[in-house]
């Protein structure tokens, strides 16, 4: 058994400045086993710049990062960051993300796009990789889309292909950045949903959304992020219901017109 | 000279002039990617050293450069090569300059794929390797398959330019005979086989091109 307050990703006064602007201003965040986070807020308030960081995708300025017992990037004496490059390797296999617009890549078919990482990345044989890769392409619900191309599928499939492909990786640990924010209404209900199976079955999750209903309903805790500090966090129906910051109340009551 | 003689002379022409045209093929068509690569690197001096390279090729006639490796052995070094060095000298030629046209074109295609892909290949935990030759890299040719045809058809006729180092391919065997009939019909028909092969070659290319359709972005 497996303690539950095992914390996955402890990320510790992180600051990230894009020339003058300082985009985000010592955030700290712990992620627990199991745990399902949503973070919220405006458009340019750090949200995905917070996540880039986290998946190593932008270099922070300063602060530190680990994931379970890597530490991925530590403050230096000056507070400025150091990243370990072979800390990075080890850390990718702990988490995966899934992007806006997907990302998948458009030349392979389904079944390659979530089979291949798993066989020429973690080494598993072409056989086990597509039994693995099958498994989640039914779990995602598109069984028989194996051998079509992206470019086939409406947007909701894509997603879930790039949901697949980033679970057949076994993280630990998994980020969204506005999985939704590509698609109509429909096919974010389609997308949801499937998130919403995987935080039943204790998938440890970060989810950047706009989707603030969703949020309070699958999030074990809301973050709200402005001008690049946490406003205000808690449990997900408290912050949702009764926020307790001004600036949290007034994004609130303006997602819901 | 009856027709068929003519014809046999153009024709034991033609197959020098493929020679060329595939040699060059072969080896500009993976020498551009090094091009393109070296242009884009981010180590300063090998970039500059690139861009030097395709500006020496792009801007000065194909024609003088097969010149200047003909006759640059023995201008520069004092070294006399037999006449053997006369084909290997056209075909650096060849090489070297289509590599640099070749290397710019693989240079757009490449800086067109989004961001994402790399993104993507990054969190997934490809190398680097892994993720230009197996993600970039394919995107890439299906991008640039016109620019590259252009660039094929252009080469089939451009062949013609090794008649400068008396090499004995189509344009220099037409030109023979066309001197030594007083005549122009060699050059009517050396026209219509260079047309008749690039022809074949845009069929070709057609195919390629359609096979890569199975997808679009």
């Amino acid at each position: 058994m497996t303690n539950e307050n095992e914390v996955l990703v402890r990320i510790q006064d992180i600051h990230k400045n894009f020339g003058k602007n300082e985009v985000l201003k010592g955030i700290t965040l712990n992620v627990k086993k199991g745990e399902v986070v949503a973070i919220i807020g405006s458009s340019g308030g750090g949200k995905s710049t917070l996540l880039r960081c986290a998946t190593l995708l932008e270099t922070m300025d300063a602060g530190s990062l680990s994931y379970g017992d890597i530490e991925v990037v530590k403050a230096g004496a000056s507070g400025k960051s150091l990243y370990d490059k072979p800390a990075m390797v080890e850390a990718r296999k702990k988490f995966s993300l899934v992007f806006q617009d997907f990302n998948l890549f458009p030349h392979w078919t389904v079944l390659r796009n979530v089979a291949d990482a798993p066989h020429n990345v973690l080494g598993l044989t072409k056989e086990e990789a597509e039994a693995r890769a099958r498994t989640f392409i039914e779990k995602m619900g598109l069984v028989g889309k194996e051998d079509m191309v992206p470019c086939d599928l409406s947007g909701g499939q894509k997603q879930r292909v790039a949901i697949a492909r980033a679970l057949a990786m076994n993280p630990e640990v998994l980020f969204f950045d506005e999985p939704t924010s590509a698609l109509d209404p429909e096919l974010t209900r389609e997308v949801l949903k499937v998130i919403r199976d995987l935080a039943a079955e204790d998938m440890t999750m970060v989810i950047v959304t706009h989707e603030m209903r969703f949020a309070a309903e699958v999030a074990d805790r809301i973050i709200f992020m402005d001008k690049g500090v946490i406003v205000e966090e808690g449990p997900a129906l408290e912050v949702y219901n009764n926020p307790k910051h001004q600036r949290t109340r007034d994004f609130l009551s303006q997602a819901s017109e | 000279m009856e027709l068929t003689a003519m014809f046999a002379a153009l024709i034991s022409g033609f197959g020098m002039t493929l020679q060329i045209f595939v040699i060059t093929l072969v080896g500009a068509l993976p020498l551009g990617v090094l091009v393109a690569l070296a242009r884009m690197s981010s180590f300063k001096p090998l970039a500059l050293l690139a861009r030097f390279y395709i500006s020496i090729l792009r801007g000065t006639p194909l024609m003088l450069q097969l010149m200047a490796w003909m006759f640059a052995p023995y201008y520069i070094f004092g070294i006399s090569l037999g006449p053997d060095w006369k084909f290997a000298a056209c075909l650096i030629g060849f090489v070297l300059n289509y590599s640099a046209y070749f290397g710019e074109i693989y240079r757009s295609g490449i800086q067109s794929i989004p961001r994402g892909q790399y993104e993507a290949a990054e969190i997934l935990g490809y190398t680097r390797a892994q993720c230009f030759c197996k993600i970039i890299l394919p995107q890439v040719v299906k991008r640039i398959a016109p620019a590259i045809g252009n660039e094929i058809i252009a080469l089939v006729k451009d062949t013609s330019l090794a008649f400068v180092l008396g090499i004995m391919e189509m344009f220099t065997q037409a030109k023979a005979i066309a001197a030594a009939l007083a005549n122009m019909t060699p050059y009517l028909v050396a026209a219509l086989i260079y047309w008749f092969f690039t022809l074949f070659v845009e069929f070709v290319l057609n195919k390629i091109e359609k096979k890569l359709s199975y997808y679009h972005d």
